[in-house]
């Protein structure tokens, strides 16, 4: 144990996920060591983080203004959403370069197991959109894992009665660089179900 | 022992670092085992999507100093898939394998008998034959009866005189007669006590021709039952999707006809 205030700060960065009292020991003495110029711009960010990080009134994602950058881009293509589990999954989306719609959040995906059913998520406010903005397609990009599935198949049912609005998934399958013989049966089952003409 | 190999049932996951996930199984020969997955959150991880919840898979483990490690798995039964397609499916096998969680308190402890029952509602469940909410409530009533909470259905619990008995109190343990009748206890009607019978010995053909209001008393008898037992509440139930009305159409029991292994023998044969 040390004195004082450096416990204190090992103590709050072992707090952080994936830093254990080891690597937050590191870090502390990084800090220590660091140039007070640095650590005062450190400390003027987190400062900024607590005060001004607010989420977007329309899609929900982490934004400075009322509205994120996405939203207020008059370029994007209103008619398409792209239906997302967590803010960093928009950045993930960002960087293929290939879409040019907008975002919605849900902020996580349905977890009965974790308590997490419909109300908990932003399915409401979705919903809301669809029935007073132009959108005319709805791409469902949650996790391709089980709870992914089950928020996407939520979300299917209830979006199939909106008339002239189509529900997309995003396509699943084999990874490139894989052997088929590693494939586990979902995803080879995934990726035999939507086989494509050549 | 440094490497073992069972089949299990993945009940639970959990993320740990970067891009490990935390299984939690329950296994055929060595009950609940926690084991680490390393890397399965990677798009191109060797495991895939087999240690996703639900999934019924060959397992093989190397025995690590805290949690042993996963090191090899291949699918024996992909319930995923099917129970994933249908929302009131997913919430009611969520149940299932939080109960089964709950229930095999012990790592390491054999569970046999639960391990099939899981085993058996999830092959109902993904067979989507059987109403999902009926699967539910055999399901929590078969393994209360493993935990050794089984609710007296047909005689008193308190004085074991046969029934059939009009009252029911879930700190007594089932239904009771008018002599021992506790303060607070409900009437649930004889339907009801009939169904839960029902669902505990595996007749589904009586089952199946219960109306829905009747299985929506007998569920909410069960839930009580259950929780009063476990004290603390299921995260899980409260979200259990459940058909308010009868859909139109042909009745359930005419459209069912294969029996499935676990959930269809007589419960005292397991």
């Amino acid at each position: 144990m040390y004195e004082g205030v450096v416990q204190d700060l090992i103590d709050e960065l072992g707090r952080f996920p994936g830093v254990g009292p080891k690597s937050a020991q590191r870090i502390a003495f990084h800090l220590l060591n660091s140039d007070p110029a640095d650590i005062n711009r450190l400390r003027e960010v987190l400062g900024k983080v607590a005060e001004g990080v607010t989420f977007c009134e329309v899609c929900g994602t982490v934004a400075e203004q009322q509205r994120c950058r996405i939203c207020r881009d008059e370029r994007r293509d209103a008619t398409l959403v792209c239906v997302v589990e967590e803010p960093k999954d928009v950045l993930a989306v960002e960087r293929t370069g290939e879409f040019k719609g907008r975002y919605h959040v849900l902020g996580g995906a349905l977890d009965p197991l974790s308590g997490i059913g419909p109300d908990q998520l932003r399915m409401r406010e979705l919903l809301a959109r669809i029935g007073t903005d132009e959108i005319t397609e709805v791409i469902l990009a949650t996790d391709p894992n089980t709870e992914g599935e089950a928020t996407a198949t939520y979300l299917v049912r209830m979006l199939r009665d909106f008339p002239g609005l189509t529900v997309t998934r995003l396509a699943s399958g084999l990874p490139m660089g894989g052997d088929l013989e590693f494939a586990d049966e979902l995803t080879l089952g995934r990726a035999l179900s939507g086989r494509r003409a050549l | 022992m440094s490497l073992y190999r069972d089949t299990g049932i993945v009940v639970r996951v959990q993320k740990l670092g970067e891009a490990d996930r935390i299984i939690t199984l329950i296994t055929r020969k060595f009950g609940k085992v926690r084991a680490v997955a390393k890397g399965v959150r990677r798009t191109g991880s060797r495991f895939g999507a087999r240690l996703e919840p639900f999934g019924h898979v060959d397992v093989q483990f190397y025995t690590g100093r805290t949690l042993d490690v996963i090191t090899q798995v291949q699918t024996v039964d992909a319930f995923g898939s099917p129970i994933v397609a249908d929302y009131q499916r997913y919430t009611v096998a969520s149940a299932i394998l939080e109960t089964a969680d709950r229930l095999c308190a012990e790592e390491g402890e054999p569970v046999l008998r639960l391990y099939l029952l899981v085993i058996g509602a999830l092959r109902a469940l993904a067979g989507g034959e059987r109403d999902a909410a009926l699967v539910l409530d055999a399901f929590l009533l078969r393994a209360m009866a493993f935990a050794g909470w089984e609710p007296a259905i047909v005689e008193c619990a308190r004085c074991a005189s046969p029934g059939p008995h009009p009252a029911f109190n879930v700190a007594a343990g089932g239904a009771v007669c008018a002599r021992c009748r506790p303060a607070g206890s409900v009437n649930p009607g004889a339907e009801v006590l009939i169904l839960l019978d029902a669902l505990m010995v595996g007749d589904w053909a009586r089952a199946e021709h219960s109306s829905y209001p009747v299985r929506r008393q007998a569920s909410g008898l069960i839930a009580a039952h259950l929780q009063w037992h476990l004290e603390r509440g299921l995260r899980s139930l409260p979200l259990v999707e459940r058909r308010l009305r009868e859909q139109a159409g042909v009745p359930e029991a005419e459209q069912h006809a294969e029996p499935h292994a676990e959930l269809d023998g007589p419960a005292t044969q397991r």
